[in-house]
C-alpha cells in the first residue's frame, strides 16, 4: 500500500472515531435538553412525542419551548465554533475569534443603539445587530488590506474596534432609562429563552448559504497557513481567502449574534477542544462545528439548572466557563502551540 | 536532450522591483536555462531574493514582465503558475503536529479543484516525492521532530509533489551544517538530471555554488554583472566587484571548478567600495 495512503487513511479513521465521539455526547446533551425543565419528561416520553405519539401538554412543551431553544443552541454553537476555526486557521493564532475582532461588539452597538435610541424590537432588532457585525468586518478588510495583509494586523484592529464598539455601548447604556437598560444588558449578555422557529430556520439557512465558502476555505487554509510565501508558491490567493474565509465567519457570527446576542467564548473554545482531538496540524472546522454546538446546549443546560429557581442567560456560563478553560488552556500548553 | 523541450522558459525583461521609495532590482534582464541548474550569488542586499520573490511571482515588478513560455506570468491564474513553477522559501514553517506526508501532500494542491477529491494519482506522485528525497521512512513523523537537514528534504519533497518543472529555492542550505548541504545540493542536482527539472537557487556559499551550478548568476546592486559557465564567470575581478572582497581564484583540486580563497584582509566594507 501507498505509503501517503497509509498516513492518509490513518488521519481519517482518527477523524471518524472523533466526530462519531462528539455526536454521542452532542445526542446525549440533547436529550437531556429535551427531558429536563419544570415539566420533566422522561427519555420515553420524549421518544413518543418526537414522533408524533404523546399528549398536546407533552407536544406543546417539547415542540414550541425545549426543541427550538435546542436547535438553536445547536445551530449557533455550530456557525460559532466554525467561525472561530476559520479565523484561527486564517490568523494562525489560537486566540482569535469573532469577539476578540470586534465583530460580536458590531452587532452589540448596533442591537444597542436600536433598542435604546430607536426603541426597536422582534426582527428589525436582529437586521440591526446583523448590519452592525457586518459594518465591523467590512472595517476589518479594509485596515486589514494590503501586500502583507500578515493576521496580526486585523487582530490589533479587531481590537481597537472591539474597544470602540464597548465605548459606544456603554455611552449609550450610561444615557439610557434604567429598564431599557436591563432589556439591552439582557441582550448583550446572550440569551437562548424564548427561540422561535423562524430564528432557527433563519440561522440554518444562513448557514446552508455559508457552505460553499467554508468547504473552499477548509480546502484553502491548511495550505494558507504554511506561511504567503509557500502558499503563494502553491498557488493560493492570500487576499482571496483572507475575503472567503472572513466572510464566511462574519456572516456565520454575526447571524448567530443577530438571534442570540454576543455569546463569548464558543467561538475561541470549541476549535481550541478540536484540533488537539484530531492531531497532526489539522484546522478542524467540522469538529468545532460539532463541538461548538455541543459546549452551547451544554452552557444552556447548565445556564438553565446550574442554580435553581433561577434562569441564567446562557452568556454568563459561557463567559464563566470559557474564562476557566481558557486559563487552563495557556497553563498547560507549556512549549507547545496552543 | 528532450528535457530541455518539456521545461518551459523563465525569462525576465527588463525587471524592476523593490518597495516604495526604493528599487532593490533595477532594469534587470535575465533568461533562466531550461533543464539546468542556475544559481544566483550576490553580496547581502544585492537583490538576489527580491528576483527570486518576482520570478516566483511572491510580489509584483514594479516594472519590466516575467514570462514563462512567452506569456506575461501575471496573466496567469496562480494556480496554472504554481503547476509549473515551485518555490521553497527561505525558512518555510510547518503547522505543529504536521506530519512528513500530509505536509508533502499539500504539494499537490495546484493540481487539485477545491471541490475535488484526493486521487490515487496524487497519492502515487507523494510516494516517489518522498521515496526520491529518502523520507518513505520519516512519513509519520511530525516535521517539527525532524532534524534539520530531515525537515529540508521533507519541504523539498513537498515541491516535488508540485511536480513542477521549475522549481526555485531561496537559500535551501541556510542553516544547515556542511555535510547536509552538501546533501541537498546532492539532491536537487540528482534532480536535475534524472527528471531535467529546472532548478534555481539562491545560495550564500560561494564555493559551493561554483560547484555545482551549471549556470551562475551573479549580481550586484541589483544588476546582473555576470552570468554564464561557473568557470567562465568566476573570476578575481568579478568576485571583487561583487562582494567587494580580495580573494584568489583557483581551480578545485577535486571538480576543477572554481575556488574562492579570500585574502586575509581583504573584505572591503560597502563604503569603501561605494
Amino acid at each position: 500500500m501507498s505509503v501517503v495512503e497509509a498516513v492518509r487513511t490513518r488521519t481519517r479513521t482518527r477523524r471518524r472515531w472523533v466526530v462519531l465521539a462528539l455526536s454521542g455526547v452532542l445526542v446525549l446533551i440533547a436529550g437531556l435538553s429535551l427531558s429536563l425543565g419544570d415539566y420533566p419528561l422522561s427519555p420515553d416520553q420524549v421518544w413518543r412525542t418526537l414522533w408524533g405519539g404523546g399528549e398536546r401538554v407533552e407536544a406543546y412543551v417539547l415542540f414550541q419551548v425545549r426543541a427550538p431553544r435546542l436547535a438553536m443552541a445547536l445551530t449557533a454553537g455550530a456557525a460559532l465554533g466554525t467561525a472561530g476555526a476559520l479565523l484561527q486557521a486564517l490568523l494562525r493564532n489560537p486566540l482569535a475569534s469573532p469577539d476578540l475582532l470586534g465583530i460580536s461588539g458590531g452587532s452589540g452597538v448596533a442591537a444597542v443603539f436600536a433598542l435604546l435610541v430607536l426603541g426597536t424590537t422582534g426582527p428589525v432588532l436582529t437586521v440591526f445587530a446583523f448590519a452592525g457585525g457586518l459594518t465591523v468586518a467590512v472595517l476589518l478588510l479594509f485596515a486589514g488590506r494590503g501586500q502583507r495583509a500578515g493576521g496580526y494586523r486585523l487582530i490589533l484592529a479587531g481590537i481597537g474596534v472591539a474597544f470602540l464598539c464597548t465605548a459606544i455601548t456603554n455611552f449609550l447604556m450610561v444615557r439610557a432609562q434604567v429598564e431599557q437598560t436591563q432589556t439591552a444588558l439582557l441582550w448583550l449578555t446572550g440569551s437562548l429563552s424564548s427561540t422561535p422557529w423562524w430564528q432557527v430556520v433563519t440561522l440554518v439557512l444562513v448557514g446552508i448559504a455559508s457552505v460553499p465558502a467554508v468547504i473552499a476555505s477548509a480546502r484553502w487554509l491548511p495550505i494558507n497557513q504554511m506561511g504567503p510565501a509557500t502558499a503563494a508558491g502553491l498557488g493560493i490567493h492570500p487576499s482571496r481567502v483572507q475575503v472567503v474565509a472572513v466572510g464566511a465567519a462574519v456572516l456565520l457570527t454575526a447571524a448567530t449574534c443577530a438571534f442570540i446576542g454576543p455569546v463569548g467564548f464558543i467561538a475561541l473554545c470549541a476549535p481550541a477542544i478540536a484540533r488537539p482531538l484530531l492531531g497532526h496540524g489539522a484546522i478542524g472546522v467540522g469538529s468545532s462545528a460539532v463541538v461548538g454546538a455541543t459546549l452551547l446546549a451544554a452552557a444552556d443546560l447548565v445556564a438553565q439548572f446550574a442554580i435553581p429557581g433561577l434562569q441564567l442567560p446562557v452568556g454568563v456560563v459561557t463567559g464563566a466557563l470559557g474564562a476557566v478553560f481558557l486559563l487552563w488552556l495557556l497553563g498547560t500548553s507549556k512549549g507547545r502551540n496552543l | 536532450m528532450s528535457t530541455d523541450i518539456l521545461s518551459p522558459r523563465l525569462v525576465a525583461r527588463g525587471l524592476s522591483a523593490g518597495y516604495p521609495g526604493r528599487r532593490v532590482i533595477e532594469d534587470l534582464d535575465l533568461a533562466i536555462a531550461p533543464g539546468r541548474v542556475t544559481m544566483i550569488i550576490g553580496a547581502n542586499a544585492c537583490g538576489k531574493s527580491t528576483l527570486l520573490g518576482v520570478l516566483a511571482r511572491l510580489r509584483p515588478p514594479m516594472a519590466g514582465t516575467v514570462e514563462l513560455d512567452g506569456v506575461d506570468a501575471t496573466t496567469l491564474s496562480r494556480r496554472r503558475f504554481a503547476r509549473a513553477v515551485g518555490l521553497l522559501p527561505q525558512q518555510p514553517s510547518a503547522p505543529e503536529g504536521l506530519t512528513v506526508a500530509e505536509l508533502v501532500s499539500r504539494g499537490r494542491h495546484p493540481h487539485r479543484g477545491v471541490f475535488q477529491r484526493w486521487s490515487p494519482e496524487d497519492s502515487a506522485i507523494v510516494d516517489s516525492a518522498l521515496a526520491s528525497t529518502g523520507m518513505t521512512e520519516l512519513a509519520d513523523r511530525p516535521v517539527g521532530d525532524l532534524s534539520g537537514g530531515q525537515r529540508q528534504r521533507a519541504w523539498i519533497a513537498m515541491a516535488l509533489a508540485q511536480d513542477p518543472r521549475i522549481l526555485l529555492l531561496d537559500e535551501p542550505t541556510t542553516f544547515l551544517d556542511l555535510s547536509h548541504q552538501i546533501e541537498v545540493l546532492d539532491l536537487l542536482r540528482e534532480l536535475n538530471r534524472t527528471q531535467g527539472t529546472t532548478i534555481v537557487v539562491v545560495l550564500h556559499e560561494l564555493n559551493l555554488a561554483a560547484r555545482y551550478a551549471d549556470e551562475l548568476v551573479v549580481m550586484s546592486h541589483g544588476r546582473v554583472v555576470a552570468h554564464g559557465a561557473p568557470a567562465d564567470v568566476l573570476t578575481a575581478e568579478v568576485v571583487a566587484e561583487a562582494f567587494s572582497l580580495d580573494a584568489l581564484v583557483m581551480p578545485d583540486p577535486l571538480t576543477g571548478t572554481p575556488l574562492i580563497v579570500p585574502v586575509p584582509g581583504g573584505a572591503h566594507s560597502a563604503a569603501d567600495h561605494a
